[in-house]
């Protein structure tokens, strides 16, 4: 039975993060813009909230714990984690998407470990504050190019290399490295390990001063013969070439999320145009064709539209997760076409608002900053474009590069 | 039916010298210089248009066959309240029969459909036989469902579409007019004209809402509906109707005296109708026409809905007959896709196939994005009107990403087969002239 509409077991989920969107994060917004680096401590008490969230296993929170895919469940249609995280994320980030990054516990090195650590791991790491470090400054997109290395030695791994644009990377317990257990075995050999913030051969080099998302850090690491206990490599130890597919898997989980992220910012973004425009005395009306109307609501229909597409697909690759079906395409579609669709609507608004806009007075500028990371972490426009490419065409990495 | 439009072969032709003619003497000097310009142009003008004007159909006598107290319509649909992208298993056997329907007959037809601006009757009575043309029937009238089927009737639209714009527009017309009545008629029009769209001789039929002119409003129409006594006097024109020259029933909206834009049922032999040829840039196996009302006189009746008639009706009837149209354009959108992957993995330039180029790729990337996209915003706004929800949001945003995004990926279609793509011998060039349509029509189809 077709129906796009957001089920009512989510709606209470729904309310609940968009208040504290509304009550917690739009309030601190532009402060913490403006003290990069300074940690926003009104988000502890507000993180004992989402971990409180994140107990019930259909109510996601900011999407750290649900991303381990769901069973099939014999044909019946299932709205599971995957879909009400990517609507807590949507109601966040319509609040702020540097404190949604900011959140305690909500890493993406939290989503790898709810992913793939074994219970022992869970053990261990559960609890804790995780961050992802995988870029280097020679290795961006090309995750396979990683030069960082991890080698064993006796019960440890030693890692060594330089990691950059590690989000909370400052602020989290754990970082999860991605390193070469042997550079000569090309992708097949990464693997990734969680490091303890304190470990003293993890030196934090500086932290990066940004466009957007300022409340947010973003640290650089430099690994130097950093040990971890043998046990702290996630996933399986065996160098072998599916062992790569496995890690970019986590990917297609948090793809979605990130997706949410932009749907959220631009929905922000419209709101206050439309609110913008009523005071100029425009409103926009759904009946009217566009070209009838006034040029700024037949601009705002346009990026209204391009909302919708991008939030109707970020909608249906959660779907597909919740009942099983492969969705790396659709992940990737989402990704790329919210990802776009966030920075043209959120400049498109400044445009449309001109001084208001542009001005920090209020925080579509801000949101005009924000959004663009959103089109370039977890895999930029292009790459979605080349996997969603390759998957259309049926064509390997080798053959489209 | 006698129609100068018969001959079209030969009216098409002279029309073409006609304006080639016109051109070049528009250009000459000579018309300034003996004054003569103006008439001229009138001459050429007067000519052209009455060359094609002919009369509507003879059309068939509708009586009701039997008395209903009240009008009979489907009911609402319902939901389980969870999101939900798989079509329900009758949905399921009419996309399943549509596809294959639109795979076997539909595409093979539609070249020469297209050059001969006609549908074989063949695909017309099948698609009749699909039932295409009845969703919107009540069950007390004969018809199949019994609940709303705009998402029905979207997952098929789509289907045939993507055998041919043109041809599902042909195909499912008669069944706008249908749906019309079963949801807005009074229980004498359903009893009067409903039946013939059941049964095996179905009517062609309109739904008369674009009229030829630039920034067209269907809240705005102007063609007007003025009373006269009990009486309605109808007068205006309305563009690019499937068959018009073959059809038996229109559903016409004007702005009607005291009530503001409503819709009308008029039979084609009413005095004061005729039919222009209107052929178009595509959807030409519809084989558009012009319908011409010359203060028509309608009895009060023929008001759809009759003394019930609502301006929220009008408006969902604008509504989702854009949502038809989207789920046309889906279908054909997605035609080019399914279309391109093969070609540019075969097409070779530079020793490899060009699919190995990151600028072809990404263009079939984003077909694939803005399709599924196009899709999901369609069945959103169709699955909201099938549950009585509000729906002219959707109805807006679907049309928005079908006309701009569907346009993009004819043009893209065309552009991706290079040469190849400007030719007849690739269907693309026929799907980007379709795909403008989106952004065009209103009325004519419904779900």
């Amino acid at each position: 039975m077709i129906n796009l509409e957001i089920p009512k077991k989510f709606k209470p989920l729904a309310n609940q993060a968009n208040q504290v969107a509304t009550e917690v994060f739009r309030p601190i917004s532009r402060k913490y813009d403006e003290a990069e680096h300074s940690y926003p401590k009104e988000l502890d008490m507000l993180a004992s909230l989402i971990d409180g969230m994140n107990e019930g296993s259909d109510i996601g929170g900011a999407g750290a714990a649900g991303v381990r895919r769901e069973k099939a469940a014999d044909g019946e249609n299932r709205n599971g984690s995957n879909l009400s995280t990517v609507l807590g994320i949507i109601e966040l980030c319509w609040g702020d998407v540097g404190l949604l990054l900011s959140m305690p516990r909500q890493g993406l090195g939290n989503s790898a470990i709810a992913s793939v650590a074994t219970e022992e791991q869970l053990k261990t790491y559960g609890g804790k504050w995780a961050a992802m470090a995988i870029t280097e400054p020679e290795a961006g997109s090309d995750s396979a190019a990683i030069r960082a290395t991890a080698e064993l030695d006796g019960d440890e791994y030693v890692l060594n290399g330089e990691k950059i644009f590690v989000t909370s990377g400052d602020r989290a317990d754990l970082i999860v490295v991605w390193a070469s257990l042997d550079r000569s075995k090309g992708r097949a050999a990464i693997k990734s390990f969680i490091v303890e913030r304190d470990n003293p051969g993890l030196k934090l080099d500086r932290l990066e001063h940004k466009l957007g998302i300022r409340a947010s850090d973003t640290a650089n690491f430099t690994l130097q013969d950093c040990r971890v206990p043998k046990e702290a490599l996630l996933g399986d130890p065996e160098v072998k070439e599916k062992g790569f597919a496995g890690v970019m898997e986590t990917f297609d989980n948090t793809r979605p999320l990130v997706a949410a992220m932009a749907v959220g910012v631009t929905r922000a973004a419209l709101e206050e145009t439309r609110k913008q425009l009523k005071k100029a005395g425009v409103e926009i009306d759904y009946d009217v064709p566009a070209n009838n109307q006034h040029a700024a609501a037949a601009r705002f229909l346009e990026m209204e539209a391009d909302y919708e597409a991008a939030w109707l697909l970020t909608l249906q690759a959660a779907w597909m997760a919740d009942n099983s079906k492969p969705n790396s395409l659709q992940a990737s579609m989402a990704k790329a076409k919210a990802g776009r669709t966030g920075v043209d609507v959120t400049l498109g608004c400044v445009e449309l608002c001109g001084s208001i806009g542009y001005g920090e007075n209020e925080l579509l500028e801000k949101w005009a900053r924000d959004s663009k990371i959103l089109d370039i972490f977890e895999g930029t426009q292009q790459i979605q474009l080349l996997i969603i490419a390759r998957q259309l065409l049926k064509k390997t990495s080798a053959e489209l590069r | 039916m006698s129609t100068t439009t018969e001959n079209k072969g030969v009216a098409e032709r002279s029309m073409g010298y006609g304006l080639r003619a016109l051109n070049r003497l528009a250009g000459s000097d000579l018309l300034d210089r003996i004054r003569i310009r103006k008439q001229v142009e009138q001459a050429l003008f007067q000519g052209t248009k009455n060359g094609f004007k002919g009369a509507t159909a003879a059309g068939r006598t509708f009586k009701a066959a039997q008395k209903l107290g009240k009008p009979a319509r489907q009911k609402k649909g319902k939901s389980t309240g969870l999101f939900d992208l798989s079509p329900d298993d009758e949905q399921q056997m009419f996309q399943e029969a549509g596809r294959a329907f639109a795979s076997d007959q539909v595409r093979k037809a539609a070249l020469e459909a297209d050059e001969k601006r006609e549908t074989p009757k063949e695909i017309l009575d099948q698609a009749n036989e699909l039932g295409v043309n009845m969703l919107g029937v009540p069950e007390e009238l004969g018809g199949v469902m019994t609940e709303q089927s705009a998402v029905t009737s979207v997952l098929i639209g789509e289907a045939l579409a993507h055998g041919d714009m043109g041809i599902a527009y042909a195909a499912m017309a008669p069944g706008a007019v249908a749906t019309a009545i079963g949801l807005w008629g009074s229980a004498e029009q359903e009893a009067t004209y409903l039946p013939a769209f059941t049964g095996e001789d179905l009517p062609a039929a309109a739904l008369a809402i674009l009229e030829p002119r630039p920034l067209f409003d269907p809240f705005q129409p102007e063609t007007k509906a003025k009373r006269k006594g009990d009486e309605w006097v109808l007068s205006g024109a309305k563009s690019l109707l499937a068959r018009a020259k073959d059809c038996e029933l229109f559903v016409v909206a004007a702005d009607a005296e005291g009530i503001g834009p409503a819709l009308f049922v008029v039979e084609s032999g009413a005095k004061g109708l005729s039919i222009e040829d209107e052929p178009a840039m595509g959807l030409r196996p519809a084989a558009t026409g012009r319908l011409l009302i010359d203060k028509v006189k309608l009895p009060g009746s023929a008001l759809l809905g009759e003394g019930n008639a609502k301006a929220k009706d009008y408006a969902a009837c604008v509504n989702r007959s854009r949502i038809a149209w989207c789920a046309l354009a889906s279908g054909t959108a997605q035609a080019v896709l399914d279309y391109v992957i093969p070609y540019v993995n075969d097409r070779q330039a530079f020793g490899e196939p060009i699919s190995n180029r990151q600028g072809v790729a990404f263009a079939v990337s984003d077909i694939g994005i803005e399709s599924n996209a196009m899709r999901l915003a369609t069945y959103r706004a169709a699955s909201r009107a099938d549950r009585g929800e509000s729906f002219s949001r959707e109805a807006a945003i679907a049309r928005k990403l079908c006309t701009t995004k569907g346009m993009k990926i004819g043009s893209d279609g065309v552009q991706l087969l290079g040469g190849h793509g400007f030719v007849k011998e690739h269907p693309v060039e026929r799907w980007y002239r379709d795909l403008r349509a989106a952004g065009v029509m209103e009325g004519a189809l419904l779900v």
